[in-house]
């Protein structure tokens, strides 16, 4: 078995070498993937079509909605997936103590005070990361994945009770659904204004600015929609993953 | 024997090192994941088939002089506030193409999940099964195999 499939990869990986005869140099600005129109276009229209310097939030957010929607209902079915395979109610005369005292239930003092003075700086930076995202590298998924880790660092820290406190299973689910919400009814009222859906020029009548800042602040909107489900469902998918499920103790 | 001549690397190789990277990590995240009895290291191998793809499509997106996909100050400052043409004021080899960044940044966060829901679903078969080596729980599976 080892040896079939020993050879079988060599077969693939010459013939996917030999393919690379045919391919751009590294850093050639003639390739075709960096010449064709859709490219050219990306790189000088987006500053006239929506005034947002940071193109890849321009092209995820406005040019490419429709995909980054469907990215954002994926994470939701996996955190809602994992949710079902594992999630477990199980004996329930084990509870862990629910109160305020659980924050200091578990962990090193060292450990639990740095954590409470580093978690609002990520969370500000993470913040900062999606409100940024037009002018600087960010937006919805990055920063949501930093807010969801400042929540798995604080139950990794302080014990999952207390993490649960902050950001239930509840919360968190109704967190995620919120986001998808927002991005799909942010569609839908371009749509009542008499756009298309995801159109965001359409929402000119009740955003400040002409229909160029319309569709940034659009984008806007959308990020932090992505951001809501992210953030919410990393924290679930490690509750679930470290509990086996059970949504106790935790690591 | 041509790989031997002389100037092959430089010629193929050289050029390309970035192709020679990625195919490289797949083949190796491919092996993992048809060879490999072990789920997690199934696992360990679909996610580095995914990083292979992931630096695939960002190393096609680079041009030699180019700069991150994003406008700088003065350049923003200039079409926005002064009126000129965007066509004059971007030089189109200055910046990354934005295309694969994009494509990439979502793939990543699925690929997130993914792997999340993978492990999850693994949990699950070490808890109905006690192991998670394959051909041990196909033998589980098979009629008359010991439960």
């Amino acid at each position: 078995m080892k040896l079939f499939g020993f050879i079988a990869v060599i077969i693939v990986g010459a013939l996917l070498l030999a393919a690379t005869g045919d391919f751009p140099a590294w850093g050639d600005a003639g390739s075709p993937a960096s010449q064709g129109q859709v490219s050219s276009f990306y790189i000088e229209q987006t500053i006239n079509e929506t005034k947002v310097p940071n193109m890849v939030t321009a092209v995820l957010a406005d040019f490419r909605g429709y995909d980054t929607m469907f990215e954002t209902v994926v994470i939701f079915i996996a955190g809602i997936g994992i949710i079902a395979v594992l999630r477990t109610f199980g004996d329930q005369a084990s509870k862990a103590p629910d109160g305020p005292e659980a924050d200091n239930d578990s962990g090193d003092l060292i450990v639990r005070t740095t954590c409470h003075m580093v978690v609002p700086l990520i969370q500000l930076f993470a913040l900062y990361v999606i409100a940024h995202g037009h002018h600087s590298p960010g937006g919805g998924f990055q920063g949501g994945v930093m807010l969801g880790a400042s929540y798995i660092l604080f139950a990794l820290a302080c014990g999952l009770p207390a993490a649960k406190r902050r950001m239930g299973e509840r919360r968190a689910i109704i967190i995620a659904a919120a986001g998808i919400i927002i991005y799909a009814g942010w569609g839908v009222a371009c749509l009542l204004l008499g756009g298309n859906f995801l159109d965001y020029t359409s929402l000119d009548p009740i955003l400040p600015g002409d229909e160029q800042m319309a569709r940034s602040h659009s984008m806007l909107v959308v990020e932090i929609g992505v951001a809501f489900t992210v953030t919410a469902i990393m924290f679930a998918i490690y509750s679930n993953l470290s509990t086996r499920g059970r949504l106790e103790k935790g690591l | 024997m041509e790989f031997l001549a002389a100037g092959f690397i430089e010629e193929n190789i050289v050029p390309k090192f970035n192709y020679w990277v990625y195919v490289i990590l797949m083949m190796i995240g491919l092996f993992a994941m048809i060879t490999k009895n072990n789920l997690i290291k199934k696992l360990i191998g679909m996610a580095i088939f995914q990083t292979a793809i992931i630096l695939f499509y960002v190393s096609i997106g680079v041009k030699a002089e180019s700069g991150i996909p994003i406008l700088g100050h003065e350049q923003h400052h200039e079409i926005v506030e002064e009126g000129r043409a965007s066509s004059e004021v971007i030089k189109k080899e200055k910046f990354a193409n934005p295309l694969p960044h994009v494509l990439m940044l979502t793939a990543i966060v699925v690929g997130v999940s993914t792997l999340g829901l993978a492990l999850a679903i693994s949990q699950r078969i070490y808890g109905s099964f006690n192991t998670l080596e394959e051909d041990e729980i196909l033998d589980q599976l098979r009629p008359g195999g010991h439960d």
